[in-house]
């Protein structure tokens, strides 16, 4: 049974068709990307898995729970089993690094307050970032630092499935390979399911099991990174051919 | 359904053995679990951790420093049964352990550094403060050649701060007269004094509630506006951007707020005025059959001029203290959601309190000169 299941998604936005029929499944274990140009509707569909966005038609289970029809008990469960970092991080700013940890595992668990934090710093310690960052206030923090401690955040509660929104986006080249390799970490210590949007070319070759490439509405592809590069598609050559494919260090 | 955490121990075997779903949601009990529990010291013996089903982070960190408590009290043990993918998810646990370490809780300043500390921000506040009102005066000079002046921002700050502040001015001013004409009617009305509620109604509105009900509405309304909207252009870096082409913040969104003000709130007070005297006119028409024609033709007769003009002439300093006020807050705003909350409320109490304290230096002002 596939963790995530999404058939016929269509979506309106504002008037304008972004998604007429997108078809697509994660299994368990699986890091999946999503790519498409800008305006395919990469972050939409994220926002439809999130439930943050009710699709205009279309079925999504997740969990063997359709989400578009279900309680309000289901969607929190099945939330509860979902992490997200968002592109600018969305930490809160009232909040210093730890706090934003403690605070899923002080909303969602019993656990005693010392006990949290000794998690929470875990946690922060496993995103790799140092130790003494934890009182520091996110607008403290450079951009890399922040998507660590978001990510921080997103596993604080130990997620079945991570959801990463361009988590490398606005990195150096060294803090992307560095935040792709700490996907990896952390994708064979969990054993998370990952679902990333991005445009990184590296993260696509190093991290994922899968790509998703978005077009004219629908899943163009979804294959293997090796596989995608030789598929016919005008659209997916034009993605990858141009000098930032990086199709000849690969290969 | 998870099943919470549990741990026994099990004499005959003298195995110790963990059980259920070591999660952050199922662990809550397991402290106290572990806490009462006891066996003979000094002994050997084994771990059976083969009957845990579902282990996370927080289960395997609990693992840990349950194991490293007893190797610290010389304990020898064999952990068994774990299988291979907790067994990883422990072991890296127990490699990053070294990593952590619980930082100081920054402490609070002990009382007297505490206050001198305060004190010193205080003042310099307060001068950051005049110096901002200078740097305003200072780039108004720029608009000295009319082709610099920001029309459409002083227009459309018109029509947000004033046109459609119209609504609520309207109707809060004709209530307050309402309200202070009821009060004023039920005293004259034992005195048999009736007509003489023109003449309060006169006083009181046009000189003291228009203007300082008008302004305090804007404080509230716009003033904190201001303080939002150059707060939020602040995080987002839009103010850092209008330097990088070399604009002045302040003439670009400074200037045109004051100088909005500075139309719309005399017009506004004109306004409040009139909805003022008409919620008197109700009143004394309804309580003390004074009707709508000899009101006015009193009206006429018993309020001169001057109290209109006394009353304007403090609006135009209402509005410079608001605008100053509200964009002043706005630039104080650091890189935080709770900071646009606490400038805004900065902003609307400061502006309410400097324009009380304005008001009361007028009246000593005019009772100076037999105004």
């Amino acid at each position: 049974m596939p963790l995530i299941q999404v058939e016929q998604l269509k979506n309106v936005l504002g008037g304008q068709s972004v998604h007429s029929d997108v078809n697509f499944v994660i299994n368990k274990g699986e890091t999946v990307a999503i790519v498409g140009g800008s305006g395919s509707g990469k972050t939409t569909i994220l926002r439809c898995l999130l439930m943050l966005l009710r699709p205009t038609a279309g079925k999504i289970r997740m969990f063997d729970i359709d989400i578009l029809h279900c309680s309000e008990a289901d969607i929190s469960a099945v939330r509860r089993r979902c992490g997200v970092t968002f592109q600018q991080g969305a930490l809160f700013s009232g909040l210093t690094v730890l706090q934003n940890v403690m605070f899923p595992l002080n909303e969602m668990t019993d656990l005693s307050h010392a006990l949290q934090k000794e998690i929470a710093l875990l946690k922060i310690v496993l995103a790799g970032l140092p130790s003494d960052a934890a009182n520091k206030y996110p607008a403290e923090l450079s951009g890399g630092m922040l998507k660590r401690a978001a990510l921080a955040r997103a596993i604080a509660l130990d997620p079945e499935v991570l959801f990463l929104d361009e988590p490398t986006s606005g990195l150096d080249p060294k803090s992307a390979s560095g935040f792709d390799q700490l996907i990896l970490y952390l994708r064979q210590t969990l054993g998370l399911t990952m679902v990333i949007v991005t445009h990184d070319v590296d993260t696509l070759w190093q991290v994922t099991d899968r790509v998703l490439f978005l077009g004219e509405g629908q899943v163009l592809a979804a294959l293997p990174m090796r596989e995608l590069v030789k598929h016919p598609h005008p659209e997916i050559q034009e993605f990858f051919k141009g000098p930032r494919g990086r199709l000849k260090e690969y290969e | 359904m998870a099943r919470s955490a549990n741990i026994t121990w099990e004499r005959e075997q003298s195995c110790l053995r963990l059980m259920g779903d070591w999660l952050c949601t199922t662990l809550g009990k397991l402290p106290a679990t572990l806490d009462k529990l006891s066996f003979p010291r000094h002994t050997s013996f084994m771990v059976d951790a083969s009957s845990i089903e579902k282990l996370d982070t927080a289960g395997a960190w609990m693992m840990h420093r349950y194991f490293s408590q007893l190797k610290a009290f010389n304990y020898s043990f064999e952990v068994q049964g774990l299988n291979p993918t907790h067994q990883l998810l422990l072991d890296r646990i127990e490699a990053q352990s070294s990593h952590i370490r619980v930082p100081e809780h920054p402490q609070s300043p002990p009382l007297l550094p505490f206050i001198g500390r305060e004190f010193v921000q205080k003042v310099l506040h307060f001068l950051e403060f005049h110096s901002f009102i200078g740097l305003a005066l200072a780039t108004f000079k720029q608009w000295f050649k009319p082709k610099n002046i920001q029309w459409n921002s002083i227009l459309k700050m018109i029509e947000e701060t004033g046109c459609k502040a119209l609504p609520i001015i309207g109707l809060l001013s004709f209530l307050i007269g309402i309200v202070l004409a009821y009060q004023m009617g039920l005293q004259l009305r034992d005195y048999s004094a009736n007509a003489y509620i023109v003449d309060f109604s006169g006083l009181a509105i046009l000189r003291e509630f228009g203007p300082l009900i008008t302004a305090i509405i804007v404080a509230g309304r716009t003033g904190s506006a201001f303080t939002a909207q150059i707060g939020i252009m602040k995080i987002n870096e839009e103010i850092d951007a209008l330097r990088t082409f070399g604009l002045s913040p302040v003439e670009r969104l400074v200037l045109p707020r004051i100088f909005g003000l500075l139309v719309a709130i005399p017009l506004l007070t004109v306004w409040a005025d009139a909805f003022g005297i008409m919620g008197c006119m109700f009143m004394a028409n309804h309580m003390l059959d004074i009707s709508y024609m000899d009101f006015l033709k009193r009206f006429q007769e018993v309020v001169p001029l001057k109290t209109y003009t006394l009353g304007l002439i403090k609006t135009p300093v209402f509005a410079v203290l608001i605008a100053q006020v509200g964009c002043f807050q706005g630039f104080q705003v650091a890189y935080s959601a709770d900071s646009v909350g606490s400038q805004t409320t900065r902003s609307v109490v400061q502006s309410i309190f400097l324009i009380i304290i304005t008001d009361a230096f007028f009246s000593v002002l005019y009772s100076w000169q037999g105004l």
